[in-house]
């Protein structure tokens, strides 16, 4: 486990009453991609800006390499930073532009180009040196951007939500050259979005916002497979959400009953009181569907009420007794596998892929 | 808008008003290079002997210069003392900030008769009277709102995070504000600093109570048409008009300079 | 932590402009307040000066006469601005920009040029006269000088741009949409200028209207020069008292009531409406 780059204790910021960040935990590894995940309004990019310096932490303590920056300006933190609209220096050239940091250290001029240089061609931007940002594209400005930020190599890269304004196709491109680019440097990075996919597809660890709290850290799987709550379940992908009463507790299983419903067999997780409310989740994809009956736990017949097609991904919406209707997804694998609406199948699913909030 | 067109009505009657806020001065314009003792229009002869006697006369252009000194001396420091408060009003959240702006712009809304007096009497004891400090500093009271006015609005639509940037990219207050925000912001000062100069060259009221024997060109015009009609009056007054269109037109150009650079 | 830092920053940003105010602004401003509740005979604290103001017929008359000349010239003004404003918002921008000269350069063109053409054309045997008198329109010359139809064209020409630029703003904020809806509803012209521009337009109009009348009662060199002796205003009033009387309780009280209600309609109308409609 690489040391700790940036630790966040207890930290805090109030504007009056209003409370944007609660007490916030956060350890950062050298070498680390950390995602602040979260919808708007839950703290995420006020905790970046504490980081940054730019605002200061009402309660708590910010560490950088063990020691506390609370009372140091932005300009001090040894930090690269990449906005949401660029922020690239309208009235500088692309050459200007990425040079800013490296004149404002006082390097020489040669070495203030060879850098410049060399930084262009890592965000393979070679050649606009004498371009103005207003005759870039969205996407080479943000690629320019990242060089600024990066040509005079802090040790630790801030990125806020820095994908945001481009389009879907352009920001999937810009999401694995950030990872390969971010990987080749080893640079510390904490990145923030709302964006669920984006955070799975580039983080070491995600951190989890709601509310000014952070709900849950851990590794893209970890908090995939086994949320701490029902809302990060619902966060972070699709999930069906039904609600029922446990039943008996035997060997490790649980039996929930669904009012009016099949039963459902599932890993216990904490002990729980037979007739205890509890809510359960099961992913889309982990539902089977099969046209023969199934034998074993959680096999229920069912109906198909809703078809959606979305190129790669089937969505089905299947009804089981009870009148619940539960999301299912699968694969497409060609127009002869697709079920019709109103015909009748059998949904599986094992109990390892339900899981329980109380 | 949608397609029908404006009455003709609309435009006769627009023609007219235009007439009547333009012709007067254009006529004082053409008068003054009336070639007679009086002013006549349309001129018998033409001449420039208005001209003559305006530049030749040692208490014209005494009062010239000292419009002009105040003048300078009011946009400078109408205009950093502005331009410093507007970072602050738009920037920083201080409590009492609306208040504060609000104190800033007051001056236009206060009658400029009212102040005048205030002026005077204060200072009389502080023997302000007839001195060009006691010009700049009244001056550029009248002109702060007009340069806040400007610059906020300029600093209003200058995106935030390039200051955030240039901060995160090591540069401190001073660089950022230098470097990158000055660069943008000059069109709306420079803007500011116009209006300022106008408003302090042109001002009278304030002038007819606290220039004392050091009379500002104002004064020295309002002298010359309140009991007789100076034809002198004239010819400064073509001259002040081709500044004051130099002005604006130094103003448009600002305006069109602050949508270039934002790309 | 956070409020020291910046109450810091805002000190140097703020404090010299607050400074000058405070001494060159304030100061004067509540000098004259003291002034005006002081002064009396005896040094006697109290409104007696504006007893003395206000109770006086001669300067009850100059302080109506002031109301009801920035009326007649706010309504001038009114009336003139809205065609004008009106052609201009539906105007292309090339034309938009030559009004905009005909409507600024006066604006900014000092107000003694402008007086003295105005003394120049409508003098006894000024221009005006001369020219009307050539076309043997009129026998006698037009009293248009030293009265108050003088002082009323003046004014009304110096404060026209204030009356137009609001009222255009707000016919020019006008959702060009509107018009579409009401059309296709079936509305004629003069029906969607009724129904649409017009009460879109009044909050416009209001600013304007306040513009120019809260200007118009603070006049001093207009009156002056184009009234001559014959009418008053309470401008003059307060020139005559300091300059030749003296009476400085007097002239403050005047002053005061000047500001108070200058302030109260601008605060007043701000309340109401907002001022935003104002700055084009």
């Amino acid at each position: 486990m690489s040391r700790s780059l940036v630790t966040l204790a207890g930290v805090s910021k109030a504007y009056g009453r209003t409370v944007a960040v609660n007490n916030v935990s956060l350890e950062v590894g050298e070498g680390e991609f950390v995602t602040l995940l979260g919808p708007s309004g839950s703290g995420k990019t006020t905790t970046l800006m504490l980081i940054a310096g730019f605002e200061r932490p009402t309660g708590g303590e910010i560490l950088v390499r063990g020691e506390s920056v609370v009372a140091r300006p932005p300009e001090k933190r040894d930090i690269g930073m990449v906005f949401q609209s660029y922020a690239l220096f309208p009235h500088m050239t692309v050459f200007e532009n990425v040079a800013f940091p490296l004149r404002t250290r006082r390097l020489a001029g040669p070495e203030v180009a060879k850098r410049v240089d060399e930084a262009l061609a890592a965000v393979r931007m070679s050649g606009l040196d004498a371009r103005y940002p207003r005759q870039l594209s969205g996407g080479q400005q943000q690629r320019i951007a990242l060089a600024r930020a990066l040509v005079y190599r802090p040790s630790l890269l801030l990125m806020d939500e820095p994908l945001g304004a481009l389009d879907k196709k352009l920001r999937e491109e810009m999401q694995s050259e950030i990872k390969t680019l971010q990987r080749e440097l080893g640079i510390t990075t904490l990145y923030v979005t709302h964006d669920q996919q984006e955070a799975l597809a580039l983080s070491d660890r995600i951190a989890i916002m709601n509310g000014g709290d952070v709900i849950q850290v851990g590794s893209p799987l970890a908090l995939y497979e086994r949320p701490a709550t029902d809302f990060v379940a619902g966060f972070l992908g699709d999930v069906n959400l039904v609600e029922g009463i446990a039943a008996e507790a035997a060997r490790g299983l649980l039996r929930v009953q669904i009012a009016d419903g099949p039963e459902v067999v599932t890993h216990g997780g904490p002990p729980l009181a037979p007739g205890k409310r509890v809510r359960l989740t099961i992913r889309p994809e982990r539902l089977e569907l099969g046209t023969t009956e199934q034998a074993g736990p959680n096999a229920w017949r069912g109906r198909i009420r809703e078809v959606v097609f979305h190129g790669e991904l089937v969505r089905y919406g299947v009804e089981v007794p009870s009148g619940v209707v539960l999301r299912v997804t699968r694969p497409f694998r060609g127009p002869d596998t697709l079920f019709a609406r109103g015909e009748e199948i059998w949904l599986t699913s094992r109990p390892e892929d339900w899981r329980i909030f109380a | 808008m949608t397609g029908d067109r404006t009455h003709p009505l609309l435009w006769a009657v627009t023609g007219l008003v235009l007439t009547y806020l333009a012709v007067p001065s254009l006529l004082v314009v053409v008068m003054s290079f009336s070639g007679g003792l009086f002013l006549e229009f349309p001129p018998r002869t033409l001449s420039v002997r208005w001209y003559q006697a305006y530049w030749s006369s040692g208490s014209w252009r005494d009062a010239t210069v000292r419009s002009f000194e105040v003048a300078c001396v009011v946009t400078m420091l109408a205009t950093s003392l502005g331009t410093l408060a507007s970072i602050a009003l738009v920037r920083l959240t201080v409590p009492g900030r609306s208040a504060l702006r609000a104190l800033m712009v007051s001056p236009i809304v206060v009658p400029t008769i009212v102040l005048s007096i205030g002026l005077y009497s204060v200072y009389a004891r502080w023997r302000l009277i007839g001195t060009a400090a006691g010009l700049v500093l009244a001056h550029t009271v009248l002109a702060l709102p007009f340069v806040v006015l400007n610059v906020t609005a300029v600093l209003y639509k200058l995106d935030r995070s390039l200051e955030r940037a240039a901060r995160s990219l090591g540069a401190g207050p001073l660089r950022t504000f230098t470097q990158v925000m000055l660069p943008l912001l000059w069109p709306g000062i420079a803007s500011g600093a116009i209006f300022a100069f106008l408003i302090s060259f042109d001002e009278i009221v304030i002038a007819m109570f606290v220039s004392g024997s050091n009379p500002t060109l104002p004064k020295l015009m309002f002298d010359g048409i309140r009991y007789e009609l100076n034809p002198v009056v004239a010819a400064v007054s073509s001259q002040l008009i081709i500044v004051t269109s130099l002005a604006l037109l130094g103003s448009a150009w600002l305006r069109r300079q602050t949508d270039r650079t934002r790309g | 932590m956070r409020p020291r830092s910046s109450w810091g920053q805002a000190l140097v940003l703020v404090g010299p402009a607050l400074i000058l105010l405070v001494t060159v602004y304030l100061y004067p401003l509540a000098w004259l307040l003291v002034l005006s509740l002081t002064g009396g005979a005896d040094g006697v604290v109290g409104f007696g000066a504006y007893g003395r103001f206000l109770e006086s017929s001669v300067y009850l008359g100059v302080l109506l006469r002031t109301f009801r000349i920035s009326l007649v010239v706010t309504a001038v003004c009114l009336v003139m601005a809205y065609p004008v404003s009106y052609v201009l918002s539906r105007a292309g921008s090339l034309t938009l920009r030559v009004v905009m000269v005909f409507v600024l350069l006066p604006l900014w063109t000092s107000i003694l040029v402008r007086t003295y053409a105005w003394m120049v054309l409508l003098q006894a045997n000024g221009l005006l006269n001369n020219l009307l008198r050539r076309l043997h329109v009129i026998d006698e010359p037009l009293r248009l000088m030293y009265n108050e139809a003088g002082v009323v064209i003046g004014m009304a020409q110096v404060l026209l741009p204030f009356a137009i630029l609001p009222v255009f703003a707000s016919l020019r904020n006008i959702d060009p949409r509107l018009h579409a809806a009401a059309r296709v509803m079936g509305a004629g012209p003069w029906r969607r200028f009724r129904s649409v521009t017009l009460p879109l337009s009044l909050p416009g109009v209001a600013a304007a209207g306040l513009l120019v009348f809260v200007q118009a009662l603070g006049f001093f060199i207009i009156p002056a020069l184009l009234g001559g002796s014959r009418v008053i205003t309470l401008a003059m009033v307060i020139e005559t008292q300091v300059v030749d009387l003296l009476d400085w309780s007097l002239a403050s009280s005047m002053a005061m009531v000047l500001l108070v209600v200058t302030v109260v309609l601008v605060v007043g109308f701000d309340r109401l409406l907002g001022l935003d409609k104002v700055w084009v």
